[in-house]
């Protein structure tokens, strides 16, 4: 058996105290974004302005950390400058690595910043070699992080024939479509998660307590009535109950976690070289607790052969808890009938 | 420090409902205008501004009505239909205080629920959640404000 290779923790955050929590219990990179629709979590009060990046930034190199920048949403021609001016602004700010989607914004960060060093974003939809390989060629990309939607298999495919880095999800929330595909938030709002970088914006979100339960409302669209007692999830479309065929249920996804805890020696083995967890409009408290776990689980997998990888009781308690819905998931990783 | 789960009993929520909302309404519109420009951004607080907000503390059956003005935080003395209302327990709102738990996480469980404009909810929590209370520990420690002391130790002390 191949040794398992070093395997990066790549930790989410949402405000300067959520970056300093997540490298306080070992992250070894955290991920963030600019307080604008340059990132896919446009979410008021959230994320970045430049006094708390200059902080952040020096917090984590301080520590031998590393801060990457999520650039992923998708510019327009009227908006252009405010994309590539983040680029230059991440560049200046000594940013690690950036991670993007379009392609137009990787050939400008190529030529603008040739050192900066760039990572393709998991809404760019990468989901073959050969387009990861594409993105390399063309523009340098160093690493790419997969959509959720690909076997264990077909992870280990991919990392077979590209130079590039694979970045994969760990832990979080779960997005159904092919990821940065998705048009319906923007079908009930008008708002695109690609373009306006966030799904179910704030703005068009209602929840009510009924006599029948609490109800989630997007734009005015009943989506979801949750019992007394039971579990909700986010107010995404996607994680509706909805009236098909005169019965009303999860018609597209339920709401549930991506939990691949068990699958970390399998990752290890074939080469993954980072996991990301979700969940950048989190709090600190959500960040301290899952990057802990993560931390154990991954420095036991690195531990190697003299200590067996067995997963705690706990860890899965401490996950459970913080997660949306019902239950956890390994999603499209673990799929036996493949 | 770990806050155990407690849920005030439910006699004391009914006695609550009937004692005057007034004097805590005050207490915590006191603390947040301490809070505010020193710890709390006022520019990013802005939207708030003339937005009636309600929290509710369920089991101790307390519903604090205040607003935003341009001269600071204001208790409300009528009962007109609120543009936010966020209800959780003692319990949680002290834990939510110490960032022991994470506001999705009470959601998901039902512990924490949060009616009307959820942008301003939003703007709450991500502006109190941004709050770096390890670089303000030194300056909080001359204005005591009237806060819970786990606020004021490091993040990852307990
Ligand atoms: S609606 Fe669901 S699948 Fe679509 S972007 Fe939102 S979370 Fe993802």
């Amino acid at each position: 058996m191949t040794s398992p290779r070093p395997i990066e923790l790549v930790c989410p955050a949402g405000s300067l105290p959520a970056l300093k929590t997540a490298i306080d219990h070992g992250a070894d990179c955290v991920y963030l974004g600019f307080k604008d629709a340059t990132n896919a979590r446009n979410f008021s009060g959230l994320n970045f302005d430049d006094k708390a990046m200059a902080e952040g930034v020096r917090y984590a190199h301080d520590r031998g950390r590393k801060v990457l920048l999520t650039l992923n949403t998708y510019p327009q021609t009227d908006n252009w400058q405010r994309w590539t001016g983040a680029v230059d602004r991440a560049a200046a700010f000594g940013i690690d690595a950036v991670i993007l989607a379009d392609p137009g914004l990787m050939a400008y960060a190529r030529k603008a910043h040739p050192g900066l060093r760039l990572h393709l974003s998991v809404q760019g939809s990468a989901t073959s070699y050969d387009a990861i390989n594409f993105y390399h060629e063309h523009f340098g990309i160093s690493r790419a992080v997969l959509p959720r939607v690909l076997s264990l298999a077909q992870v280990e495919q991919v990392i077979a024939n590209t130079p590039v880095e694979i970045e994969v999800f760990g832990f979080g929330g779960l997005c159904v479509m092919v990821e940065g595909r998705c048009a319906l938030s923007a079908y009930a709002t008008g708002e695109s998660p690609n373009c306006d970088g966030a799904c179910s914006p704030g703005k068009h979100v209602r929840w009510e307590q009924t006599p029948k339960g609490m109800e989630t409302r997007l734009n005015g669209i009943l989506i979801d009535r949750f019992a007394d007692g039971e579990r909700a999830g986010y107010p995404t479309l996607c994680k509706g109950r909805f009236e098909v065929n005169d019965e009303t249920y999860y018609a597209i996804e339920e709401p549930t976690s991506l939990n691949t805890l068990e699958l970390l020696p399998e990752l290890a083995r074939i080469g993954v070289r980072a996991i990301k967890i979700e969940g950048r409009q989190r709090s600190p408290a959500y960040v301290s607790q899952v990057t802990q776990v993560w931390r154990a689980a991954i420095d036991r997998v690195l531990a190697g052969p003299a200590e067996p990888f067995r997963v705690e009781p706990a860890w899965m308690a401490e996950l459970n808890k913080v997660s949306e819905g019902q239950s956890h998931t390994l999603g499209a990783y673990y799929r036996p009938w493949k | 420090m770990k806050i155990p789960a407690f849920t005030l009993p439910a006699p004391l929520a009914r006695l609550g409902a009937h004692l005057p909302q007034l004097p805590p309404t005050l207490a915590l519109v006191g603390g947040l205008n301490l809070a505010l420009d020193r710890v709390l951004p006022r520019d990013t607080l802005e939207p708030l501004t003339g937005k009636r907000l309600l929290l509710k503390v369920t089991d101790a059956g307390m519903a604090l009505r205040f607003t935003l003005t341009p001269r600071g935080f204001r208790p409300l003395f009528d009962g007109r239909a609120p543009d936010l209302t966020i209800s959780a327990t003692t319990r949680d709102y002290l834990a939510l205080a110490l960032r022991e738990e994470d506001p999705d996480t009470l959601f998901f469980s039902r512990r924490l629920l949060m009616e009307g404009e959820t942008d301003l909810g939003l703007l709450v929590k991500n502006t109190l959640d941004a709050v770096d209370w390890d670089s303000l520990g030194t300056q909080l420690a001359r204005f005591r404000l009237p806060l819970p002391t786990g606020l004021h130790t490091p993040a990852g002390g307990h």
